[in-house]
């Protein structure tokens, strides 16, 4: 029997598979195909302090070995969340984070104090990467002293695990990490989607509503391993990997990297049941490589 | 309705005319109850520029055969793959994804399609059949060749077609038809092209008939997790994968 359990400073979880935001719905769009409860933990939609309409179609372009989204965090904002959502996915027998995004410092704080009162909600991923909204979003997590700004008034009024989630569409994501870790973060979690754009040559029209989106799927794994492996030798906060997982292959090197867990995204869509298939699949690493403990593996890569 | 994850064993392809084809399948454990206007993500498999699955219209299903048939056009790399699939080999699906078409009882119905649209109306024929309603299925298409299985929609009611090179049926677009002109409907569903739809739309709107439209917006996951393939509706953005791809004509902002 090996352990796959791992722990983000005080959350523990029961393997290091997790499901990154805004791939994986509620959790409940995925009910028929997995059970919840075998996965580490789930992290729920983007959630804004106000209700939230998105972006217009299209937002959504298929690209080599990936995807553009320019979703925009549709969502019903922060108060349908906890009176309608929460209720009823509270029961989950798994981790459940919400991703916490806004415009304003004062939205991200309003946002995560509402949370902060919710039982069976052990932690946030505060969302300073999304390259998808016309102010804040992306904004906050490419400079130092905005991302250090909001996460110190997160940290002021959100009490459990707070974890970052970082984007990669910035010179040195070294120094936004240190600077999220100086001010309380718990955790980091990167890569957010890489900044991008597609075009139709024959209509001369961007495929996107927006223009730009986010990339996401195996198309950036190699930019997020890198990051990841940078990150680790950076800060001494748990770092939470993603970006193009497409099975446990995949997981295994982000944890090598030094991930202690696991995020999977664009995949969900691709394979429903993925995450519940890359869980076992680590498994059957750990005992052909007869590793007995996970714990071992995280930022275990071998340079020379 | 529980959605699944099955691989299917390709039975039977058959081409219609250059560009399209119509795929069996048949699953290996009893095929759960489709309904009308739902659809399938399939996975294509050995094609470079084909991440996502394809989302598809179930075009019938054969419940004696245990099969789903896919009414497929070739568009782009992935969907010229499923064209070379062959009997024996596998197909993973995802289904049954979206909602239906309404059946009415004892009505006179309408079906109009154009290009791949006409998908999921055969098996929305059959089904209104059944329910004792009279079936008109009206094809819009470029030429005689593109008008196909013509007899399967005869199992079930009137078929009429209209081509915009005046080779067969009717010359001009399906809302051109003179039967638009002769026979009172009492209910109109489509399926195509957006211009034809908003036609067919403006139609029944002008003569006060309940139209219901199936949507082909692009999705990345077809259960409602990835929200990427949102129409406008009065209520804001609706995901057309699970609270369509069949919407009333009155929920949208055309």
């Amino acid at each position: 029997m090996v352990n796959l359990g791992v722990k983000l400073k005080d959350l523990s979880l029961k393997n290091p598979v997790m499901t990154a935001s805004g791939t994986f719905g509620f959790g409940e769009e995925f009910e028929d195909f997995i059970d919840l409860s075998n996965l580490g933990g789930i992290l729920v939609k983007g959630t804004t302090r106000h209700h939230r309409e998105g972006n217009p179609y299209p937002r959504m372009a298929e690209t080599p070995s990936g995807m553009l989204n320019a979703v925009g965090l549709q969502n019903k904002g922060v108060e349908n969340f906890c009176n309608e959502i929460y209720p009823r996915i509270k029961h989950y027998d798994t981790n459940i984070l919400v991703n916490v995004s806004g415009s304003v410092i004062e939205d991200y704080v309003e946002t995560a104090a509402m949370i902060n009162e919710l039982e069976h909600i052990p932690a946030i991923e505060l969302n300073i990467s999304c390259p998808n909204v016309k102010e804040g979003g992306m904004a906050f997590g490419t400079s130092c002293a905005s991302a250090a700004s909001v996460v110190k008034a997160v940290r002021e009024v959100y009490k459990k695990h707070l974890m970052v989630k970082l984007s990669p569409n910035v010179t040195d994501i070294t120094e936004i990490a240190k600077a999220v870790e100086a001010e309380g973060a718990d955790s980091v979690s990167l890569i957010n989607t890489l900044l991008g754009m597609a075009i139709d040559a024959e209509t001369r029209k961007p495929l996107l509503s927006t223009v730009t989106g986010g990339l996401s799927g195996p198309a950036v794994k190699p930019v997020a391993l890198r990051m990841v492996w940078q990150v680790f030798n950076a800060v001494n906060i748990p770092i939470v990997g993603l970006g193009g997982i497409m099975n446990a292959k995949d997981a295994i090197e982000f944890i090598l990297a030094g991930a202690t867990a696991i995020q999977i995204g664009t995949a969900n869509f691709i394979d429903p049941q993925i995450t519940e298939k890359v869980v076992v699949g680590i498994e059957d690493y750990m005992k052909r490589h007869n590793i007995q403990d996970i714990n071992d593996l995280i930022g275990a890569l071998q340079v020379q | 309705m529980k959605k699944l994850v099955q691989d299917f064993e390709v039975l039977q392809r058959k081409e219609l005319n250059d560009e399209h084809f119509v795929l069996d399948v048949k699953a290996l454990e009893p095929l759960p109850e489709i309904r009308p206007g739902q659809f399938v993500n399939v996975l294509v498999k050995d094609s470079n520029t084909t991440f996502l699955r394809r989302p598809l219209s179930i075009h019938f299903v054969d419940y004696e055969r245990n099969t789903i048939s896919l009414y497929i056009k070739k568009i782009g790399d992935g969907t010229k793959k499923l064209g070379e699939l062959k009997e024996g080999d596998t197909l993973n699906i995802v289904y049954p994804l979206g909602n239906q078409y309404s059946i009415p009882n004892n009505a006179n119905t309408l079906l109009v399609g154009g290009g791949c649209g006409v998908a999921p109306l055969l098996y929305l024929a059959k089904h209104l059949k059944e329910a004792g309603n009279k079936v008109t299925t009206l094809l819009g298409v470029r030429s005689e060749k593109d008008a196909v299985e013509l007899d399967a929609y005869k199992e079930y009611g009137n078929i009429l077609v209209t081509t915009e090179d005046g080779s067969f049926g009717e010359k001009g677009y399906p809302t051109q038809h003179s039967v638009l002109e002769k026979e009172k409907f009492d209910y109109v569903f489509t399926c195509g092209p957006e211009p034809m739809m908003k036609a067919v739309a403006a139609y029944s709107a002008q003569n006060n008939i309940p139209c219901e439209v199936s949507l082909e917006n692009t999705m990345a996951c077809g259960f409602g997790a990835c929200l990427c393939c949102v129409t406008e509706t009065t209520e804001g953005n609706k995901c057309t994968c699970t609270e369509g791809p069949v919407f009333n004509i009155n929920d949208l902002k055309w």
